[in-house]
């Protein structure tokens, strides 16, 4: 019984080909959005988390300046850092794995007929632990490099491309602004970071060299700093706070006039983001559901009225109201699962084709694909009902007699 | 006739509108039709032969009176108990066929069965079987609109009776048949009454096609007008 009613309802759909699939395109259109959005907005948290973990592990960003900055920007002169609040947290701090200093100009560099305009930053060999970044090429800086201020860097995979195509930069003599340097070593890339700046477009150099050739002072304007593990991020973090604090002697009462920031928070509160971004973009798609479900409502109200004889004849032969019900529900709910596969199919590929657009990558989930199946099944239903409990209820004397 | 009847109005009105507008469809009407009878119903047109088959049907019930099927008075069923009741004791014959569109012979006879619930392989069998009763064996694929009129009528009979019905009523039947075509449906129901013990009311206004019947009722302004048994049938 249940299975011919299936197998009716298929036929009745088969009968009226064009009609079916133009009626089904608004639950197609509505379920393949909802894949998509849903799916490329997962695919597009989890990169976004991915990337924030490949900014270093369990890092923290020790910056000057107050974190309530107001909107009017900065309220007073900001006190930089030195090597001085480096060696404290190095020495006062425990479970740290690594701490880098960070002080960076944007400065034309000029290699043969080349130039090319990038960040230098003067840092440690500290940089490589706390990014969790690598020389893939070359050398980090020697312990004399470091302590004489000798000119040499070391390439970001963007900077050496452009300034040496294909040629091999070690050795090699290049000039930051006014400055020349000799090249020890390659970065390896990294591409982009999170928030869509080329991580690669950098080139390194030891702290004292730069302060002394090109900063010509001895300011530090970020303090990377790893934990050892990622549990103890919120104690470091607390601890460089409250050291902070006692070195710049600041009154109970003030507010910090440097700021520590987790890179984890952030990464969340991006994720976040995307999360809300992503539930946005699923209730539009649910609105495209229910607009499909409204024209299977009235399809099949237009079906039974062409079918009121078919009725009148089912019901003198012996149909309950019931199996009528049933009939025209089942035709409503089959109109809409094949929509909401045909969806889900479509919505897959779409989103397949987006994520490699999007360079994200494609995290189908089955728990979606079931519900965006099960709503669909469930606006078949809901829409369905009313006409089918029409055709349920027609008088079998006059749907007999109708033309 | 002797025994119980099969089916029994009594003292039946059936009345559309109100007020003015009233229209006594049937009044008064008092009728036993007993198993295996094979009645005639004639009339002028709007005498309310229709509505009383329709009322015999199940698919209308009486404004007062009573009717009684098989001795069970059926003033109190509901409309889902009277569409059981068509399924398992009524069998229709329409004047305009109605079978189902692009759908199969076989598929409209075995319609009947399906509300059954019956397996489809000896819904199959029994609505082959029928089908090759009414004269219509190796057509079974053919859609009603590769059938003429009279096979057409020939398929609505093989559905009313699959499901082996205590009665068959057929309204007009041979209204939109040619006089050959009707002769022999005619012959087929007088086979199936008198081989099957079919029992069979049938309205017509053509003579000839009454003349197949034991017994001729008329109507007349929604009452009875006459009711004699034909000495012999064709
Ligand atoms: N649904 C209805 N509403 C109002 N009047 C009806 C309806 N059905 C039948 N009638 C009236 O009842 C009378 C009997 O009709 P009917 O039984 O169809 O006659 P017959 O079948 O003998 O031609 C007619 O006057 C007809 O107009
Ligand atoms: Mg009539």
């Amino acid at each position: 019984m249940y299975w011919n009613t299936l197998l009716l309802a298929l036929r009745e759909m088969r009968r009226n080909l064009l009609r079916s699939t133009l009626t089904m395109l608004g639950i197609i259109i509505g379920v393949a959005a909802v894949i998509t959005l849903v799916t490329l907005g997962r695919g597009a948290t989890v990169h976004v988390a991915s990337e924030i973990a490949g900014l270093g592990s369990n890092l923290l960003h020790l910056r000057p300046g107050s974190r309530n900055r107001g909107p009017g920007g900065i309220s007073g002169p900001i006190e930089p850092f030195s090597l001085a609040d480096v060696k404290a947290v190095e020495r006062e701090i425990g479970g740290v794995k690594a701490i880098a200093p960070i002080a960076s100009k944007t400065l034309l560099t000029v290699y043969g007929n080349s130039n090319w305009s990038t960040r230098v930053n003067g840092t440690s060999n500290g940089y490589f632990a706390a990014r969790n970044w690598a020389v893939s090429h070359g050398r980090p800086f020697t312990e004399s490099e470091l302590q004489s201020g000798r000119s040499v860097c070391i390439l970001g995979a963007t900077v050496r491309s452009e300034l040496f195509d294909r040629e091999d930069p070690l050795g090699a003599s290049l000039r930051l602004g006014r400055v020349s340097c000799q090249v020890v070593g390659v970065l390896e890339s990294k591409g982009q970071s999170p928030f869509g700046s080329d991580q690669d477009d950098q080139i390194l150099m030891p702290l004292k060299a730069y302060q002394r050739r090109i900063a010509g002072n001895r300011d530090v304007n970020l303090i990377y700093v790893s934990a050892k593990r990622s549990e103890l991020t919120v104690k470091v973090k607390r601890d460089i706070e409250q050291l902070m604090r006692q070195r710049r002697r600041i009154a109970s009462d003030q507010d910090d006039s440097f700021n520590v920031r987790d890179m984890k928070e952030v990464a969340a509160r991006v994720s976040s983001t995307t999360r809300t971004m992503t539930s946005l973009l699923g209730a539009v798609a649910t609105v495209s559901l229910l607009v499909g479900g409204i024209g299977i409502m009235n399809i099949m109200l237009v079906s039974v009225t062409e079918r009121t004889r078919e009725i009148g004849i089912r019901l003198a032969l012996g149909a309950r109201e019931r199996n009528v019900l049933l009939q025209f529900l089942v035709e409503a709910v089959v109109l809409s699962s094949v929509g909401g596969v045909s969806g889900i199919v479509l919505g897959v590929l779409s989103a397949w084709a987006g994520a490699g657009m999007l360079g994200v990558p494609l995290v189908l989930s089955a728990e979606i694909i079931l519900i965006a199946f099960g709503f669909s099944a469930l606006v078949g239903v809901v829409f369905g009902y009313f006409p089918a409990r029409q055709a349920a209820r027609l008088d079998p004397i006059q749907a007999l007699r109708h033309e | 006739m002797s025994g119980a009847p099969l089916i029994e109005l009594r003292s039946v009105y059936r009345i559309y509108g109100r007020g003015e507008a009233e229209i006594r469809a049937l009044a008064a009407v008092d009728l036993a039709i007993h198993p295996g009878e094979f009645v005639a119903v004639m009339g002028a047109s709007g005498s309310g032969k229709s509505t009383c088959m329709n009322i015999v049907g199940c698919l209308d019930t009486p404004t007062s009176g009573a009717y009684l099927f098989q001795g069970v008075d059926t003033g109190g069923l509901s409309r889902d108990q009277r569409a059981l009741l068509r399924r398992h004791y009524l069998g229709f014959v329409f004047q305009g066929f109605n079978l189902l569109d692009r759908t199969t012979a076989l598929e409209n006879v075995e319609l009947p069965l399906i509300y059954r619930g019956m397996q489809r392989s000896e819904r199959h069998a029994r609505a082959r079987r029928a089908l090759d009763k009414v004269g219509l064996a190796g057509r079974e694929r053919h859609t009603p609109a590769e059938l003429s009129g009279g096979q057409q009528q020939r398929v609505a009979i093989a559905r009313a009776i699959v499901s082996e019905p205590a009665i068959l009523l057929a309204d007009e039947p041979t209204g939109n048949l040619d006089t050959q075509r009707s002769h022999e449906f005619m012959r087929l129901l007088v086979e199936l009454n008198r081989e099957e013990g079919l029992t069979v009311v049938m309205v017509t206004h053509e003579a000839d096609m009454a003349d197949y019947a034991q017994r001729i009722i008329r109507f007349r302004d929604g009452r009875v007008e006459s009711d004699s048994t034909v000495e012999s049938a064709a």
